[in-house]
């Protein structure tokens, strides 16, 4: 499975759902918001939903600036 | 209200540490801070918990956004993020001068209304797109002094006080400060809290032109309400001739 974190291109052998993405990524899951193909996945749905081949996944937290 | 008792919100680009600016933040003993968002990768560790330890409240924004649209799901992100309805909005037309694209900005605005946001946007400083964003719901309006980072101050003061008559909602000075008085400025053009990033953080010592902010904006605001003498061409008087000694 191909997908694109934040902008880089990723192949997984197995399926993986947001939050278990997420959890490679950040430790904190607190300021953390999470979209795929452009559109916002709500963290209480992070466990249910399923990444598919092609995604593009954006994970985003707070930065100075602003 | 969303906006601190002491008219005081702290922006957090161009800090030289976490470490400096939490000494910022605290001197400024404001409420309000506002963040960028960004990629996991890119954003570095350390800002939300340091800003959790001080009590202040989080303004996200969307830096950075050119369009509407972006700055629309950046919004959407960032309340997932922060479980917060306030967004700094920033829809940003031009790279070199950084000022903001009335014309995408007021789209954005009307669809974040919409969608339940607290809706506060860095602006131009004209006041008729102030009294469009304000009649589109924003909950204040932040007009720019002058280019974000410049330093160069409040470059059309009477605009200030035109957006401050033309709008019932909060005004408050954003970008462009470079030093204590031009925030004492902004409050006395009653303007009713700026916001001041660069300026702290890019000076020698933060810390203390944080605290330097804190009182110009305390003594601004006390002489908005005292209420400044009108400007005269000509002298006036201040001691009486009556009684003066003939030599």
């Amino acid at each position: 499975m191909r997908l694109t974190i934040n902008g880089q291109d990723r192949s997984r052998t197995e399926s993986c759902t947001v939050a278990i993405l997420v959890a490679e990524l950040i430790a904190a899951q607190r300021g953390v918001a999470v979209a795929v193909n452009g559109t916002v996945v709500p963290r209480s749905t992070w466990a249910d939903v399923d990444l598919a081949d092609g995604d593009r996944v954006e994970v985003l937290t707070a930065a100075q600036g602003g | 209200m969303f906006l601190p008792e002491n008219g005081l919100i702290l922006g957090t680009g161009g800090a030289q540490s976490l470490a400096a600016l939490e000494e910022a933040i605290t001197a400024s003993e404001t409420t309000l801070v506002t963040v960028a968002l960004r990629r996991v990768d890119a954003a570095g560790p350390g800002l939300l918990p340091m800003l959790d330890r001080l009590g202040v409240r989080v303004l996200p924004n969307t830096a950075g956004c050119y369009t509407a649209g972006d700055a629309v799901k950046t919004a959407q992100m960032a309340r997932e993020a922060f479980e917060t309805d306030l967004i700094k909005l920033e829809v940003i037309g031009d790279e070199r001068t950084l000022l903001p694209d009335g014309v995408e900005l007021l789209r954005a605005a009307e669809t974040l209304v919409a969608d339940g946001f607290t809706v506060l946007p860095y602006t131009t400083d004209d006041p008729i797109l102030a009294r469009r964003l304000a009649d589109a719901g924003c909950a204040a309006v932040m007009p720019a002094g002058s280019p974000i980072g410049s330093g160069l101050g409040i470059s059309n003061p009477h605009h200030i006080e035109l957006i401050r008559q033309m709008v019932d909602i909060p005004v408050v000075l954003d970008a462009g400060i470079g030093t204590a008085s031009d925030a004492a400025l902004a409050m006395e053009l009653g303007c009713d809290a700026v916001l001041v990033a660069s300026a702290i953080t890019r000076s020698d010592d933060p810390a203390a032109m944080a605290s330097a902010m804190r009182h110009a904006v305390a003594a601004g605001r006390l002489a908005r309400a005292a209420g400044r003498i009108p400007r005269r061409f000509h002298a006036l008087a201040s001691t009486a001739d009556e009684g003066i000694a003939a030599w």
